[in-house]
């Protein structure tokens, strides 16, 4: 019943933080003095792209587990870990690119570093949940997927490095004001409460397909039996 | 034997079966020159512009040469079923993991060898320098780190050829974006003082990827 009352609350937090972000929280305004109206995307931004990184960390991690223990509950975890991401991670993409044509003009800006590495952990996803289709048999998928994870998961903080040293910095993305303070309180507290709020979504979507295919390989194993 | 020695004899064992077959190599070769060939033209011959874009064409070429070789890696190896000879062998999977490490990376310094002087004659570029030939050397490392790995792995896929580029490709990014990096910095300048930084980001790689690579390729090749 766990998996009901993520739900309601996910659906309670969701419609406050939707009141909040179009009636509460202060609107910026341009040096111009027009009202910068598409700020209020990054109370979106921020957690869907929180969210494509926890999921792919729960999913190597769970593929370390996997690899190390043989259970093939961890593994079944990793994968709904990485389905429920990889949507996470599409958002990040898209949202990033809706917001980036108001703001600076252009669809994508390969110089911004978060942008950059979030279409880099999109490609491994992929990578991940296709690798698996692609096994001869289903064990040998999942090691192989776990592997691929492990070695993404190794590659992240080089993602960020490289794509940080390559990209101009100092124009675009306006990384530092979220973690320098640069926000006002009320803008803090509610990417704070976004991101809470989505993170409760995000669990509620893990348990929820990690349940269900737990069922499928119940129900499998139930036919097979049958026919035995 | 020792770990080493073992690694050193499947080396050998590679080396010697490319020395009389010559697979890998001359095909590869040949691509790889065919691609230099292809920017030539691709990019007008301008001088100015390939000096632009001459590191971007220096590592495309290494890369997709590379990714050619990686796939020969273990194919053949399936195919002939030397895999399963080799696992039967009292070797570990790590030996067998560094040895094919080892041959990979030395075919692939030969062909990028083959490259630079290339590069050299046809674009006229300063590319055989000490800087850019550290960075080839270890950016390869770092390439055939990975590559081994996903080489042996897609190897016992359905589809093999088709899936080490898109496993493998993403996960270079890094490094691919250290080597253009450093090695324009390095034609620019011609000294190491402005290749640090990238440097750094390509040994950091090198480093976690043969730690990493060596301790999963255990799972891998399980039969």
């Amino acid at each position: 019943m766990k998996k009901i009352t993520l739900a309601i609350l996910g659906l309670v937090l969701m419609l406050v933080d939707l009141y909040l972000v179009f009636n509460w929280v202060p609107v910026l305004q341009n040096n111009d003095g027009t009202v910068n109206l598409e700020q209020k995307i990054l109370y979106l931004m921020i957690p869907t792209a929180w969210l494509a990184m926890l999921a792919f960390v729960i999913t190597a991690i769970c593929g370390i587990a996997f690899l190390a223990k043989k259970n093939e509950k961890w593994d079944v975890f990793a994968q709904s870990s990485a389905e429920v991401g990889i949507v996470f991670t599409t958002l990040a993409c898209a949202v990033g690119a809706i917001w980036a044509k108001p703001a600076w003009g252009v669809w994508w800006d390969f110089g911004t570093p978060r942008l950059t590495t979030t279409l880099i952990l999109w490609f491994i996803f992929l990578a991940y949940l296709l690798v698996r289709g692609l096994a001869s048999e289903a064990y040998r998928g999942a090691v192989f997927a776990s592997v691929v994870a492990i070695i993404g998961l190794a590659d992240i903080p080089l993602i960020i490095l490289s794509t940080t040293l390559w990209g101009n910095v100092s124009t675009m993305h306006p990384k530092e004001i979220v973690f320098q303070g640069g926000l006002d309180p009320k803008q803090g507290m509610l990417v704070g409460i976004s991101v809470t709020t989505f993170t409760i979504l995000f669990v509620w979507l893990l348990l929820l397909i990690d349940s269900i295919k737990r069922d499928e390989i119940e129900l499998k194993r139930l036919k097979e039996l049958n026919q035995a | 034997m020792k770990f080493w020695s073992k690694v050193f004899a499947i080396a050998r064992k590679d080396t010697l079966s490319e020395l009389r077959s010559r697979e890998i190599l001359s095909s590869v070769l040949m691509f790889a020159l065919l691609v230099i060939v292809i920017y030539e033209f691709a990019f007008g011959g301008d001088p100015d512009t390939i000096k632009t874009v001459a590191p971007g064409m220096l590592w495309t070429t290494f890369v997709f040469a590379g990714m050619l070789s990686l796939n020969r890696a273990f194919i053949p190896e399936k195919e002939q079923g030397c895999l399963e000879g080799l696992m039967i062998c009292p070797v570990s999977r790590e030996a067998i993991y560094a040895g094919k490490a080892i041959s990979s990376l030395l075919f692939m310094l030969i062909i990028e060898a083959i490259g630079l002087i290339a590069f050299t004659v046809l674009f006229n570029l300063p590319v055989i320098s000490l800087p850019v030939i550290t960075i080839t050397v270890f950016t390869t490392i770092g390439f055939v780190a990975v590559g081994t790995l996903f080489s042996a792995l897609s190897v016992n896929t359905k589809a093999r050829e088709m899936v080490l580029p898109i496993l493998f490709l993403p996960i270079v990014i890094p490094i691919i974006i250290g080597a253009v990096n450093a090695t324009q910095a390095a034609l620019a300048s011609g000294s190491f003082s402005d290749v640090g930084s990238w440097l750094q980001i390509i040994i950091a790689f090198d480093v976690i990827f043969s730690v990493v690579s060596f301790l999963t390729f255990d799972f891998i090749v399980v039969e």
